[in-house]
């Protein structure tokens, strides 16, 4: 895309700024800011600074809402990421980031540089990143391009995450047709440190360096920001350009550089932030912003992979493996010394000053020379119209399954993509470098132990589209509820989480209507289960020729167990272990997963989610599982108690010889808020009075990998290597 | 005993080497960069897994021409013990420290899984703490692990009992299911399995832990000898 610069009186006439989705309204308010007829650069960094990429115009008064601080939480939203405490003086550091737009046109460097940034996030802070988690969404696997995006995603989260050496442990692949040409990538990355070091993205003190850390600048990526801001249409082709390239070798090096800084030198090191969104100009602007300075910078000292690039193209291009950090005065050739071990270049290309101005020159002339304010604070927010989607007044009729053979339809959802074994996708991961993962992929969380203490930490993702589409509060309640549940299952109290708001275009009422009524039930349920929002980020525009996916909140969240002898898996551990269910089971059919599978789409409405039973029901199991009661525990969740129960016989090849007093068809009813428990005979007493008669005793595990199941109007037999082979084939033969 | 743990630019798995060797199996171990040229001073050395140099040309093949790697052939050819595991194989492939080549997976994929393998070789410094045909897991992580040599060339590891570990099953397309083979010396080993990973019951298992014991066990035999 080449620049042709106009200057401000052209640029006044000729609106080119509407092609970076900046309104002739915002470009009227940028010019009174800044008191005088904008440049082009200076009017093609407010169009980065204010996308809602960067500047949450649209969805600002809905993030401040959100819960976002309990005595636990060290830093809040609005850093690189947040941090919370979990003992022994150390903050556990995450965030979740969404690469959608990216990865729906290229979708291997897409997925690579949406984990590359997400990484970056965390050892900005000064954190070891120690594991990463991805959430993805797609079209259904009968479309050949949705198996290759399936295939270049995998592929690029696996070239990045398994050469930088942080382990892929974690995550989630869903498949509905509404995500066909929107695919979702939602990366989470967390870290470990001590809570003493923690960085912030600051420039502060007059005089102090900026300097420049990493990979040279090139013309890739250039206005991501505003490229993620739009929708996708069949008429204008996808702008390759605008997505970036990742070499997680060089960003292998920086970590190790950055981390050496910010161990070793905290005393000559005042901010740090990492290049990500709108590049150059956002890293610095905000560095600016946060620390209420000024800032020049000479854009000829900016290190540049070609020759010729103008200031908006260096101020916009969204190369990765890039940092930017602010050093004291004095202090430059010391940490440059340690960047040029690592082989990377450190160059001084600024420094803080005492005015509010943010002033670039480039080949002797100024630039830009403009408030810091009118980037950062004083960007646009928009309270949008919000107005109740239509189809939820008129949902469809309460639906039942009618099973006839609940053997056959057990073996139909275990082969459902959505259900199936992921083993075929994780197994491309690296989930194990840097020695700490404990429970790997395939489970209700990862966990990761924490060398040096008897702590491990567990993670999980979670989304819940089909019911956030049918009720926008109650699914975001139970997004964050089935969260809990997962880390509860694996010994886990929760702490926090983080989140990538995924939504169609916000300046539609009805899609605004679905990010705020889904955020709000987010926030309800976040309080009962002492969780705050400590990061996040925004995707919206999730569109394709003005249909939007379902809306799709993602919730990552991190929690603590205290004790390593207290890490709980979902797999069967002995035979004649007592099986248990905790919580009611009743006909919950809308948005299941029988639902679609049976009537190739989903509809109804959602009962109101007893939140705090869920919760008092979540402490009680813990409380079990700390006390050494259990042999296993698993969350039920999407396909119900049938696919739960095969899951847990999987790994020991073990069968059940069960009870349950539902009809088989409620079997596959996905209620929330239910566990699945074995208990040693030994502690069948102690168990059950643990839970205080909320458990109902099922039956036993047996030795024969052979599952008899009577429900209230029928009895069946599954064979579970039968059932593992239908879970198992499930994405590979549709791939083939 | 005293180890050295190279570090490559893009090597990973450095650090969890040295957490194995000096937490778990208690033998000392250093973190050695690249663009040193000297081991003076240690009983064995490491090579560990990673991409190392971002492995962009072939995996191992930048990684050859370093400084420390003139120091590793001579500490080899004086008969110091080398191990290369993962990227650190592929690196001892590439320096003709040891014989054949490292091919992509059949598959085309990036491989982690646990493999079980036989130890087909107990007469070695890095494998006598197992027992003869003994079954062990041990991770497997690797995009190019796919062992390849010329029929004379393999013939001749057969014929000198250089193959010290094979799969059960075959993750890779690695010829006679080779997953870790000695030099003819018996002083350089190469495996792309991860025994370092397999240190601790708490991350599913200790069988790694006698690759590191063996090597432990022949160097204070080896000292008892000298002192002897």
């Amino acid at each position: 895309m080449l620049q042709v610069e106009l200057s401000p009186e052209e640029i006044r006439t000729a609106k080119p700024y509407r092609q970076w989705d900046m309104t002739d309204a915002e470009y009227a308010r940028f010019t009174d800011l800044i008191g005088h007829l904008p440049t082009f650069t200076e009017v093609g960094l407010a169009s980065g600074m204010w996308s809602e990429h960067c500047a949450y115009k649209y969805s600002k008064p809905v993030l401040r809402r959100f819960w976002t601080k309990n005595e636990n939480v060290v830093m809040g939203p609005g850093e690189g990421a947040g941090a919370i405490r979990i003992g022994d003086g150390k903050v556990v550091v995450f965030k979740a980031e969404s690469h959608n737009h990216p990865s729906a046109v290229e979708p291997y460097e897409g997925a690579a540089t949406g984990v590359g940034g997400i990484i970056r996030d965390i050892f900005s802070m000064g954190a070891k990143p120690i594991a990463v988690l991805d959430s993805l969404r797609f079209g259904e696997l009968d479309n050949p391009r949705t198996r290759q995006l399936l295939d270049q995603i995998v592929a690029g989260i696996a070239g990045y995450g398994n050469a930088i050496g942080i382990p892929t442990v974690g995550g989630e692949t869903a498949f509905d047709p509404t995500y066909a040409r929107n695919p979702l990538v939602n990366a989470m990355c967390v870290g470990i440190m001590d809570e003493d070091q923690l960085q912030k993205g600051r420039a502060a003190g007059v005089g102090n360096a900026i300097l420049y850390v990493g990979a040279k600048t090139g013309r890739d990526g250039i206005n991501g920001a505003s490229f993620a801001s739009g929708t996708f249409s069949d008429s204008e082709a996808a702008d390759r350009s605008a997505v970036q390239v990742g070499d997680p070798f060089m960003e292998k090096l920086l970590v190790d550089a950055c981390l050496e800084v910010t161990n070793d030198h905290q005393d000559i090191l005042v901010g740090m932030q990492d290049m990500g969104a709108a590049g150059l100009v956002s890293s610095s602007v905000e560095m600016a912003g946060k620390a209420d300075s000024g800032m020049q910078l000479d854009l000829d000292l900016v290190p540049q992979r070609e020759p010729g690039m103008t200031p908006f193209e260096i101020m916009l291009s969204e190369s990765q493996e890039r940092m930017l950090l602010c050093v004291a005065a004095g202090h430059e050739d010391e940490i440059s010394a340690i960047f040029a071990r690592y082989g990377l270049d450190a160059v001084v290309i600024g420094r803080v000053t005492a005015s509010h101005q943010y002033i670039l020159t480039h080949h002797g002339e100024t630039v830009c020379d403009i408030p810091v304010s009118s980037l950062t604070s004083d960007a646009p927010v928009y309270q949008q119209e919000s107005r109740r989607p239509a189809r939820l007044d008129s949902p469809a009729a309460p639906w039942q399954p009618a099973i006839t053979d609940p053997t056959a339809a057990w073996l139909t959802l275990m082969n459902q993509p959505t259900i199936a074994s992921k083993a075929s996708l994780y197994g491309r991961y690296d989930a194990q470098v840097q020695t700490n993962t404990v429970v790997l992929p395939g489970s209700d969380a990862a966990v990761l132990r924490i060398k040096g203490t008897q702590r491990a930490i567990a993670v999980t993702t979670d989304s819940a589209g089909r019911f956030v589409y049918l009720d926008p509060a109650i699914g975001g309640q139970r997004t964050v509820a089935e969260a809990a549940a997962n880390l509860v299952a694996s010994g886990a109290a929760p702490l926090g989480i983080t989140d990538c708001l995924n939504y169609g275009d916000p300046t539609k009422p009805e899609i605004f209507y679905e990010l705020a009524t889904s955020a709000a039930g987010i926030t309800a349920a976040t309080k009962v289960f002492n969780t705050p929002v400590i990061s996040g980020n925004v995707s919206l525009y999730n569109e394709t020729n003005g249909t939007a996916i379902y809306p799709t909140p993602m919730v990552g969240m991190v929690g603590v167990i205290d004790d390593l002898t207290t890490i709980t898996t979902p797999a069967f551990k002995q035979p004649d272990d007592l099986v248990y269910l905790v919580g009611e089971t009743t006909a919950d059919f809308s948005g299941s997963e029988v639902q679609k599978m049976l009537t190739g789409t989903i509809g109804g409405t959602l009962p109101a989610l007893p939140l705090t039973a869920i919760k008092d029901r979540q402490d009680h199991v813990l409380r079990a599982i700390r006390t050494h009661l259990v042999s296993a525990v698993h969350d039920i969740s999407e396909g119900g108690l049938l696919a739960a129960l095969a899951e847990m016989a999987f790994p020991n090849m073990l069968g059940a010889a069960l009870k349950i007093n539902v009809p088989a068809a409620w079997l596959f009813s996905e209620t929330p808020g239910r566990f699945l428990i074995t208990v040693a005979p030994a502690h069948q007493q102690a168990f059950e009075a643990a839970l205080g008669g909320a458990a109902a005793l099922l039956g036993t595990v047996t030795a024969a990998p052979q599952f008899t199941i009577a429900a209230a109007d029928a009895t069946f037999l599954a064979a579970v290597p039968d059932l593992h082979k239908a879970w198992e084939e499930g994405i590979p033969c549709r791939l083939n | 005993m005293r180890a050295a743990v190279i570090t490559f630019p893009g090597s990973n798995c450095d650090t969890d080497l040295q957490w194995a060797l000096q937490q778990i199996c208690g033998i000392p171990a250093d973190l050695i960069p690249a663009s040193q040229d000297s081991l003076a001073g240690y009983d064995a050395v490491f090579l560990p897994g990673g991409f190392s140099y971002g492995d962009y040309l072939r995996s191992g093949a930048i990684a050859r021409f370093s400084p420390i790697m003139g120091a590793v052939k001579q500490f080899a050819a004086a008969g110091g013990y080398v191990i290369g595991i993962c990227n650190g194989f592929q690196i001892l492939t590439e320096a003709g420290l040891l014989p054949g080549a490292l091919q992509w997976n059949t598959s085309l994929h990036f491989i982690c899984a646990p493999a079980t393998l036989t130890v087909v070789n107990t007469a070695t410094a890095f494998s006598n703490q197992y027992t003869e045909n003994q079954a062990i897991t041990l991770p497997i992580a690797h995009g190019e692990g796919n062992y390849y040599a010329d029929p004379v060339t393999l013939a001749d590891l057969e014929a000198h009992h250089q193959v010290v570990f094979r799969y059960r099953e075959n993750p890779n397309g690695s010829l006679n299911d080779i997953a870790g083979i000695t030099n003819r010396a018996g002083n350089v080993l190469g495996m792309m399995p991860h025994p370092e990973r397999r240190v601790e019951a708490l991350l599913g298992g200790t069988d790694g832990q006698g690759v590191f014991n063996s090597l432990a066990h022949t160097v204070k035999e080896a000292a008892v000898h000298v002192a002897g």
